[in-house]
C-alpha cells in the first residue's frame, strides 16, 4: 500500500498537465445547458465558480497526446522527486520533461500493462524485481541499452536485449533495536531461523507481501532461503510464534517497532538496509538500530521505454539521464535507496551505517515472475490470510 | 417576472427542462463512470474478442469468495446498525435541542466522516494496539475495531442527513400526542419514528454503501485476514492484475448496490409523505430532564468513539520525535527539517486541495441539485415514476463500487475521449471529477428528502395563481432548500477535502493533495516525517471543521427567511 519512500512536489496551475482551453470552453457550454434548463440564480453562482477554478493552462500537452516532437512524459511510482526531475532532466537532455505519478511498483506495472497499445508516458521508471518479468513479458517495453552504463549496472541487467535498465538499488532486511535486546538479557537475533524460535515469539513485525512491495521482496527472500517447498513450512512457524502482520512500512516501522518514534513494542520490524542510518545519535557516533544482514533481499528499481511511445527518442534521453552521474547523485537524498552507479554520491552516515549488504537471498525476476503468484497464494493458505 | 397564461402555454418547454435537467447528471455518469467500470468489467469477460462467462464459475468454485463476501456483510451490517443507533440520538441533541456551542459542535461531528482512513487507522491502533491505553480491551486487529472505526466515520452520516430533515419538522404532532398522554417512547415509536424512517432510510443505505467499499479502514486495522469486497478487487486488480476475478466481484459489488436501493426505497417508500416542514415557529428545545437517554448516548459516542481518537492524533502531533511536548511538527510542515528534501510545503497541498474541493463541489452541487428536482417529482404516470427511480439508484453506483476498478477504468478509456484532443487519462481535471462522484449522492441524498418532504399543493397553488414552471421552483423548491444547500455544499465540499481512495488510484501530476500527502508521509523513512504526517492530519481536520462551520453559519443567516 504504501510505497517505501516518498516524495511529494508542488502543484502549478500552469503545468503543462492543467486543462486545455477545449477543456474550458466544455464547462462552458455545460454552464449554458444547466442555466436554460433551470433558471436558478445559485446555479450560475456555482457553474461560475467551476469554470473559474479550472487551472488555467494553456499548453495542451497532456500525457503522450498532444505531444510537440519536443516533450517527453515520464512514469514513475510514488517515491520520485517530480519537480526536481523534470527541471534537471530537461536541462540535461534538451527535451520537455513531464513526470507523472501512478502509485507504487506493482500498481505502475500493471497499468503500464493495461494501456499497452496507447501508453499513458513516453517512458517509466519505479518497476521493481519482483515486477520486472510481467511487464517485459506483457511486451510493453521497447528495449534500449543505454550508451554509458555504470558497471554495476550491467551486473544487475534484466537482460541481454536492454529490456529494463537498473537505476536503483535496496535492500530490504530485518532491522532490530540492540538496547531493547541488551535491556531484556535477551541475545540478538541474528537471521531468519531467530524469528521463528520461541525466544523472540511476539516480537516481530512483518508486512503483507500482498499489499506492500517491502513486504513481497522478504518473502521472496524466504523462498530463497528455504526453497519454494520450505517457505510454507517456514511461515507457519512465524506465525505459530506469534509474528505481526502490517500492511505498510509506516503502520509497522513508526506505529509498531519500539525505535519508530511512537509508542511501539517490537523490537524487530521489517525494514531497509538504509533504515540504521535514520536513527543515528546527535553526535553521530551510533545509530539505535541495526540491519540483519543474513535476512536481506535486493530490490532493484528499473527503468525503460515503454513501446508505441509518442517520442521514443526522448524516452531513450531520458532512461540515459536516469543513469547519468548527475543525476545518480541525487538518489540517495531524495529516494533513500542507493544510486546503481557505484562511483555516486551516497551519504556519510550510509557508508558507516547502513552498507549496502554482502550476501542477499535474491531470485532472479525471471524466476520470481514465475513463480510469484502461487507464492502469494501459498503465503495466504499458510498465514491464514 | 413576467406573466405568463398557462392556459395556453405548451407542455413542452417544462418537459425539455426537465430531460435536460436529468440528461446532464446521466451524461456525467455516463462518461465518468458507467463508461470505465463497464470497459474494465469488459476485459474481465473476454478472451481473446469472445465473450466468456467462465470467470464467474471459477470464482465462485472458491471459497475464499465467499468468506469475502460474508465478511463484507458483516462489518457492513454491523457498522450501519451501530452507526444509525448513536447517530440518531446525536442528530436529535445537534438539530432538536438548543444549546450554547451547538454550531461549533455540529462542526467537529463533521470531522471524523472526512479525516484520511490511514490517519483514522493510526488513530486507532495508538489507541487499541500493542501498548496503547486500552490495549487491554483486546480489541486489536479484530472484527470490533472495524465496526467501530466504521462507525467513527459514518455516524456523521446519519447525524447530518437525519438531522437535517428533523430540523425542520413541525414538532406539533408530537406535542399533541404528548398532550393527549402518550409517553415520550411512544410518542417517538408512532409519531416521529416513521416521520424519520424515510430520512434514516437514506442514511443508512448510505453508509451501508460506504462500509461495504471501505477499503484503508479494514486493511490498516483487521489487515488481509478480514478482507472485504473492496480489499479484495485491489489485490486482484493491483497485485496479481486478475481482471477476471476482479470484474466478477465488481458485479457482486453492482448487486449489493441494487439489493440496498430496493430495501432502501421499500422502507422509505411505505413511509415517505409529505410533511409539514419548514415550521415557522421553534422546533427547538432546551435540553430537559426528558432527554437524557439522547443526551447519555450522544456524549458517550462524542467522548469515546469520536474525541478520544482524534485526542490521541492531536496528543501525538504535538510530540516531537525524542518524546517532548513541541510544535516542531508543525513548524516541519512550513519549513522541513534538514536532509529532508521536501519538494513544497503543506500550504502548497493545502492549495491543491482547496482548489479541486471547490471543483468538485462545484460539479457535485451542479448536477446534485438538477438530479435532486428531477427525483423528488412524483409525476403521475407510473413509467416515469419507474424511471425516476432507476435514475436515483444510477446515481447511488459511485457509492458502490470499488475505487480500483474506476481508477483503471478510466485509465482504459479516457485516452482522448469523445474525440478530444488530449489525453485525460494524466490530466490533472480527472481528480475534482473522480470527488465529485463520490460526493454527488452525499448532495442528493440530502436535498431529496427534503424536496420529497414539500406538500405538492404548494406547487399547484403557485401554478394556480399563474406561475410559471420555472417560477414554481424559484419560488417553491428551491426557496424550501436553501438551508439544506449550504449543508450539501458544506459536505460536498469536506468531503472533497479529505477524499484519498479514488484520488490515490489516478494517475498524478506530482502535486499532491493533503489526504494523499498525509499517506505518503507515513510511508517515508525518519521519525520527523511521521510526526509531519500526524501535524498534516491535524491540519486536514481543522480545515475541514472550519468548512463545516461556515457551511452551518450560511444555514443560520438563512433561517429567518423561511
Amino acid at each position: 500500500m504504501h510505497a517505501p519512500t516518498h516524495t511529494y512536489e508542488s502543484f502549478e496551475p500552469g503545468s503543462a498537465l492543467s486543462a486545455s482551453p477545449k477543456e474550458a470552453s466544455a464547462a462552458r457550454r455545460r454552464k449554458a445547458g444547466v442555466r436554460s434548463a433551470l433558471g436558478l440564480a445559485a446555479s450560475t453562482a456555482v457553474a461560475l465558480t467551476l469554470v473559474g477554478c479550472t487551472p488555467s493552462g494553456d499548453s495542451g500537452a497532456a500525457g503522450s497526446g498532444d505531444a510537440s516532437a519536443n516533450a517527453v512524459t515520464l512514469v514513475v511510482h510514488d517515491s520520485f522527486p517530480n519537480e526536481e526531475f523534470e527541471a534537471a532532466a530537461s536541462a540535461a537532455t534538451g527535451y520537455d520533461v513531464t513526470v507523472i505519478t501512478a502509485g507504487d511498483g506493482g500498481e505502475l506495472t500493471n497499468k503500464l500493462v493495461l494501456t499497452k497499445g496507447a501508453p499513458i508516458a513516453d517512458a517509466f521508471f519505479g518497476v521493481d524485481n519482483v515486477f520486472a518479468s510481467r511487464i517485459v513479458e506483457s511486451d510493453v517495453v521497447e528495449p534500449h541499452r543505454a550508451a554509458d552504463l555504470p558497471t554495476r549496472a550491467a551486473e544487475f541487467a534484466y537482460d541481454e536485449v536492454g529490456s529494463l535498465t537498473p537505476v536503483t538499488l535496496g535492500a530490504t532486511c530485518i532491522n532490530i533495536d540492540p538496547a531493547w535486546f541488551a535491556e531484556h538479557g535477551v541475545a540478538e537475533p541474528s537471521g531468519y531461523d531467530d524469528l521463528a524460535d520461541p525466544e523472540y515469539a511476539g516480537l516481530t513485525v512483518l508486512l503483507d507481501p500482498t499489499s506492500s512491495s517491502t513486504g513481497a521482496s522478504f518473502l521472496i527472500g524466504t523462498v530463497a532461503s528455504f526453497g519454494e517447498t520450505g517457505f510454507a513450512d517456514y511461515w507457519s512457524r512465524l506465525v505459530e510464534n506469534d509474528v505481526r502482520i502490517e500492511q505498510g512500512w509506516g503502520d509497522a516501522y513508526n506505529g509498531q517497532f519500539t525505535q519508530g518514534g511512537g509508542d511501539g513494542t517490537y523490537p524487530i520490524v521489517l525494514s531497509y538496509s538504509s533504515s540504521p542510518a535514520w536513527t543515528v545519535s546527535e553526535d553521530g557516533e551510533s545509530t539505535a538500530t541495526a540491519a540483519l544482514l543474513d535476512t536481506c533481499s535486493s530490490q532493484v528499481e528499473y527503468a525503460g521505454v515503454l513501446a508505441g511511445a509518442q517520442n521514443p527518442e526522448g524516452a531513450r534521453a531520458v532512461v540515459d539521464y536516469l543513469i547519468s552521474r548527475e543525476f545518480q547523485d541525487t538518489i540517495a537524498d531524495t529516494m533513500y535507496v542507493y544510486p546503481v552507479d557505484e562511483g555516486a554520491y551516497v551519504p556519510g552516515d550510509w557508508q558507516r551505517f547502513a552498507p549496502m549488504p554482502g550476501a542477499t537471498n535474491d531470485l532472479s525476476p525471471a524466476e520470481i515472475g514465475a513463480g510469484r503468484e502461487s507464492w502469494l497464494k501459498t503465503w495466504s493458505d499458510a498465514t491464514g490470510w | 417576472m413576467e406573466r405568463r397564461d398557462r392556459l395556453v402555454a405548451s407542455p413542452w418547454p417544462g418537459r425539455i427542462g426537465w430531460a435536460v435537467a436529468a440528461a446532464l447528471p446521466l451524461g456525467f455518469l455516463a462518461l465518468f463512470f458507467a463508461w470505465p467500470v463497464l470497459a474494465l468489467m469488459a476485459t474481465g469477460f473476454t478472451d481473446g474478442g469472445r465473450v466468456t462467462l467462465d470467470a464467474l464459475g471459477e470464482v465462485f468454485a472458491q471459497s475464499r469468495t465467499w468468506r469475502v463476501i460474508g465478511q463484507t456483510f458483516a462489518q457492513a451490517v454491523l457498522g450501519t446498525a451501530l452507526s444509525v443507533v448513536l447517530g440518531v440520538p446525536a442528530a436529535f441533541v445537534l438539530y432538536r435541542l438548543e444549546f450554547r456551542g451547538r454550531a461549533l459542535l455540529r462542526g467537529l461531528a463533521t470531522v471524523p466522516f472526512v479525516l484520511p482512513t490511514v490517519v483514522v487507522g493510526v488513530a486507532f491502533t495508538a489507541l487499541l494496539g500493542p501498548g496503547a491505553p486500552l490495549e487491554w480491551l483486546g480489541l486489536d486487529q479484530s472484527l470490533a475495531a472495524i465496526v467501530l472505526a466504521l462507525a467513527f466515520f459514518n455516524v456523521t452520516v446519519v447525524m447530518r442527513t437525519v438531522g437535517g430533515f428533523w430540523a425542520q419538522l413541525d414538532p406539533r404532532p408530537e406535542q399533541a400526542a404528548r398532550m393527549l398522554g402518550a409517553s415520550p417512547a411512544r410518542v417517538w415509536r408512532t409519531v416521529t419514528l416513521p416521520t424519520l424512517t424515510p430520512a434514516i432510510a437514506s442514511a443508512a443505505a448510505l453508509v451501508f454503501l460506504f462500509c461495504a467499499t471501505s477499503f484503508g479502514v479494514v486493511l490498516v486495522l483487521g489487515g488481509r485476514r478480514f478482507s472485504n469486497i473492496e480489499t479484495e478487487i485491489y489485490r486482484l486488480t493491483v497485485q496479481f492484475l486478475d481482471l477476471r476475478s476482479a470484474a466478477v466481484l465488481s458485479l457482486v459489488q453492482f448487486a449489493i448496490v441494487a439489493l440496498v436501493l430496493v430495501l432502501s426505497s421499500r422502507l422509505r417508500g411505505r413511509r415517505e409523505r409529505s410533511v409539514s416542514l419548514h415550521y415557522s415557529g421553534r422546533a427547538t428545545r432546551r435540553p430537559g430532564r426528558e432527554h437524557w437517554v439522547a443526551i447519555a448516548v450522544f456524549a458517550t459516542t462524542t467522548v469515546l468513539l469520536h474525541a478520544l481518537p482524534i485526542a490521541t492524533l492531536v496528543w501525538r502531533s504535538l510530540r516531537a520525535p525524542d518524546g517532548s511536548l513541541s510544535l516542531v511538527n508543525y513548524a516541519h510542515l512550513v519549513v522541513p527539517p534538514d536532509g529532508s528534501r521536501l519538494g513544497s510545503t503543506v500550504f502548497e497541498a493545502v492549495g491543491l486541495s482547496l482548489r479541486m474541493a471547490v471543483m468538485a463541489a462545484a460539479i457535485a452541487m451542479v448536477l446534485g441539485l438538477l438530479t435532486a428536482f428531477v427525483v423528488s417529482r412524483r409525476p403521475r404516470s407510473q413509467r416515469l415514476r419507474r424511471l425516476i427511480e432507476v435514475f436515483d439508484g444510477f446515481l447511488m453506483l459511485p457509492l458502490g463500487v470499488s475505487a480500483v476498478t474506476l481508477g483503471f477504468g478510466l485509465l482504459l478509456t479516457m485516452h482522448r475521449p469523445l474525440g478530444i484532443g488530449f489525453d485525460l487519462r494524466t490530466s490533472v481535471v480527472l481528480i475534482p471529477i473522480a470527488q465529485a462522484l463520490i460526493a454527488l449522492p452525499l448532495v442528493v441524498r440530502t436535498l431529496v428528502p427534503v424536496l420529497r418532504g414539500i406538500e405538492p399543493r404548494l406547487r399547484d397553488a403557485a401554478a394556480m395563481l399563474g406561475a410559471p414552471p420555472l417560477r414554481v421552483l424559484s419560488t417553491v423548491d428551491f426557496a424550501m432548500i436553501r438551508r439544506p444547500i449550504g449543508l450539501a455544499l458544506g459536505f460536498a465540499f469536506a468531503t472533497s477535502l479529505g477524499e484519498f481512495g479514488a484520488t490515490a488510484f489516478l494517475v498524478r501530476p506530482g502535486a499532491q493533495t493533503l489526504p494523499v500527502m498525509v499517506a505518503d508521509l507515513i510511508g517515508r523513512q525518519g521519525a520527523e516525517h511521521y510526526g509531519m504526517a500526524l501535524a498534516a492530519a491535524v491540519v486536514l481536520g481543522v480545515l475541514t471543521a472550519g468548512v463545516m462551520m461556515v457551511a452551518e453559519r450560511w444555514r443560520g443567516d438563512a433561517a429567518g427567511e423561511l
